[in-house]
């Protein structure tokens, strides 16, 4: 919003440039979402939306909240459930993201070296996504390749049955589908570190550690938050990914959306759907607090 | 809300149903419409419904009969009845179950089908017009399909309480559900519904998770286990609908359930990779793990079947060349080939006669009176589905369809029950 803001102050060319985007953003982007927050006021039937302006819909979702019967109620429960799965995610994405960026970055001189390693890691991408989770099934299941090997191998006695259709699953899946969105931002800023700095740090006395830690890792802060964005807001609107490797059996906020919406309760659903928008924004403005995304750009 | 755009020209409705598909489209994951080209002659009708029911074979069947083509939209259950009220001219034939009646209906989106346009309307099974089979009254807990039959007049948006010249939908195909088990890690016989909640199948129990039919399955289970003694399954008070959800809660909380399944595809794979022993489970799915050569069955239980039926439905706006077209379809699908075909599958379709007319006395035998197969029997599509001398679970259709206990539904507390169903769901 604020871009849009300075370009009226600057010349005219400059608006007309900015107003083909502009109008997309407000007829795909502003307008639905004007209408998702008016509709999450109304009220429906089986079969039909009722204008009308009630919170009951917000009621609803926040129905027994905090506790109900000595348990969280369903909405926090959700909520937490979702946002560790956030915390694992990012902890791992950003991780193993780094290091693999690091590697392609710094250690892969040929540029030809470099392409060929970048598409072997967006290998994953080339089947779809429904064809990726099912596979999962041959490979953790209770008779699959995992625990039979650990069977054959003595290394435990039953089938070990967290593998599938767990909290451990479910991060698995997400770390495999959302690495790539860490590593591509981090590697670009990566690109951009002047290799000359290393080298100071080098001379400096530095070692390959403190250099990573005190030159690499502050350089490349704004890849590190644009993958950021990108998984938190991934995992924050997943359902499908909860859905099969849950086993159907973890509850998401976008599951709860998707069910509603098949019911026909689309104020209900677009309740929640303001409210994770809202959660995920304060969790997005958090993450630009930490870096200055214009300036670094 | 951009694929309302590539839809013909239509009347202007309300302008509440206009935001409501607006709405629509935005909440809808997969693309609505799609474009459809008018040849100078040729029709093609668009057909939603689920994937289960879009048979490629039915299709080139027809259109080498008829000419006419048909382009299949397949989408999940839920999502034909959502489409159905929020987007009804994104197609031209609707296939969904009767339950969704409830919904679609007063939605006025269906016109009444003329029963005189309809060859075969006279044969259809009893099941659907009485509620009968074989003369005998069979359970009518849930949305049967004779209480959402008939309409009072052709543009009604009320359920009529006896029959009319105007249907609600044309039946085309219906089956008694209930647990499909692995018979060989089971190495037990099973006869009751409780059996879904029995500790002993911890952590290898599975209920699908779309909550107005999985609803119904664990209401079965609380009417087994003894816990309760429902009026009617399906329309339970917001009370009978706590007492369901806490006992499926706690199943849950115990470990009690290795997954939860929305798609056909899912149980297949929990059932033949062996992640689960008991489960929900649709009749093909069955039969799509024993083609893999995996034992499976379609355990038969005393406390009786969950039914579905579905049918051929019309949107209000449909007219000329196309409605003919529908109507053809319709009329052509009840001749007997398709019916035949549902049949060699396991479903069974709403004229039996034509379809028997067109199966072989072997297969009729095998799978409507319950026989031990002459031959073996062959799907479709030629897989071998049972050697000669096996017998069809749960025996002859009338012993199937006569024991059928409820029947999928919409209840008046659907909204609560959703909500309550997503409680169990996050427990």
């Amino acid at each position: 919003m604020e871009r849009v803001r300075r370009g009226l102050i600057t010349a005219p060319a400059a608006w007309l440039q900015a107003g083909p985007l502009a109008l997309v953003f407000v007829v795909f982007f502003v307008l639905p979402l004007a209408l998702i927050v008016a509709v999450s006021f109304w009220q429906a039937t089986d079969y039909e939306l009722v204008p009308a302006f009630s919170a009951q819909n917000y009621r609803d979702i926040f129905a027994g909240c905090p506790r109900s019967g000595g348990d969280l109620c369903v909405t926090l429960k959700t909520y937490l459930s979702t946002l560790k799965f956030c915390a694992l995610t990012w902890l791992i994405t950003a991780t193993l993201g780094f290091a693999i960026a690091y590697f392609l970055a710094f250690h892969v001189r040929s540029t030809l070296m470099q392409t060929v390693l970048f598409i072997v890691c967006t290998v994953p991408f080339w089947t779809s996504n429904v064809i990726r989770m099912i596979s999962w099934v041959p490979l953790l299941g209770r008779n699959g390749l995992i625990n039979e090997t650990l069977l054959a191998a003595h290394a435990v006695d039953a089938p070990l049955e967290w593998l599938l259709f767990s909290d451990f699953s479910v991060v698995l899946a997400f770390v495999h589908l959302y690495t790539m969105f860490m590593i591509v931002p981090l590697f670009n800023s990566m690109m951009r570190i002047d290799r000359a700095l290393l080298e100071a740090a080098r001379d400096a006395g530095a070692s390959a550690w403190q250099a990573v830690w005190h030159v690499v890792l502050p350089l490349s802060k704004t890849g590190l938050i644009i993958g950021s964005i990108f998984v938190v807001a991934l995992v924050m609107g997943d359902f499908v990914t909860v859905g099969v490797m849950g086993g159907q059996q973890i509850a998401s906020v976008g599951k709860i959306i998707q069910v509603q919406a098949g019911y026909l309760q689309f104020p209900a659903a677009a309740a929640n759907a303001v409210v994770l928008l809202g959660v995920v924004l304060l969790m997005i403005a958090a993450l630009l607090r930490l870096v200055n995304l214009r300036k670094e750009l | 809300m951009k694929d309302d755009h590539s839809q013909p020209m239509q009347p202007a409705g309300l302008p509440r149903r206009s935001v409501l598909k607006a709405g629509a489209g935005l909440a809808a994951s997969g693309a609505l419409g799609f474009p459809f080209v008018h040849a100078a002659e040729k029709v093609t009708l668009r057909y939603l419904g689920t994937a289960v029911n879009q048979d490629k074979a039915i299709a080139e069947k027809f259109e080498a009969d008829t000419g006419i083509k048909i382009q299949y939209i397949p989408v999940t259950t839920d999502d034909v009845t959502k489409r159905a009220v929020t987007a009804p001219n994104s197609f031209d034939l609707l296939d969904t179950e009767y339950f969704s009646l409830k919904k679609i209906i007063p939605a006025g989106n269906l016109q009444g089908m003329d029963v005189k346009r309809i060859k075969n309307a006279d044969k259809i099974t009893p099941l659907f017009t009485k509620g009968e089979v074989a003369g005998k009254k069979v359970g009518d807990q849930g949305t049967a399909p004779k209480k959402v039959m008939y309409l009072e007049s052709a543009t009604g948006k009320t359920f009529a309480k006896a029959p009319t010249q105007f249907m609600t939908l044309i039946p085309t195909v219906y089956n008694a559900d209930t647990l499909g088990i692995r018979p060989d890690l089971i190495k037990r016989p099973i006869d009751s519904w409780k059996e879904l909640l029995n500790p002993e199948f911890k952590g290898k129990a599975a209920i699908l998770n779309i909550p107005s039919i999985g609803i119904m399955d664990a209401a079965m289970v609380v009417e087994a286990a003894g816990l309760y003694k429902y009026p009617d399954k399906g329309n339970m008070t917001r009370k009978e609908i706590d007492l369901t959800i806490k006992t499926l809660i706690e199943a849950k909380k115990a470990g009690q359930f290795r997954a939860l399944w929305k798609d056909f595809n899912e149980s297949v794979n929990l059932m033949a990779s062996g992640e689960v022993v008991i489960q929900s489970m649709w009749s093909p799915a069955v039969t799509a793990v024993r083609t893999k050569g995996i034992p499976c069955t379609f355990q038969p239980l005393k406390e009786g079947y969950r039914a579905w039926a579905a049918g051929f439905g019309v949107p209000r706006t449909l007219t000329g060349k196309k409605l003919d077209a529908a109507y053809e379809f319709i009329n052509w699908f009840l001749d007997g080939w398709a019916g035949a075909y549902l049949n060699r599958q396991g479903y069974y379709s709403a004229v039996l006669d034509t379809a028997k007319a067109k199966m072989e006395a072997y297969e009729w035998a095998y799978w409507m009176e319950g026989k031990a197969a002459e031959k073996d029997i062959k799907a479709p599509n030629g897989e071998l589905l049972a050697k000669a001398g096996a017998v069809r679970d749960g025996g002859s259709y009338e012993a199937r369809m006569g024991g059928i206990a409820c029947w999928n539904a919409i209840m008046d507390e659907n909204a609560y029950m959703v909500q309550k169903w997503n409680e169990f769901v996050a427990a």
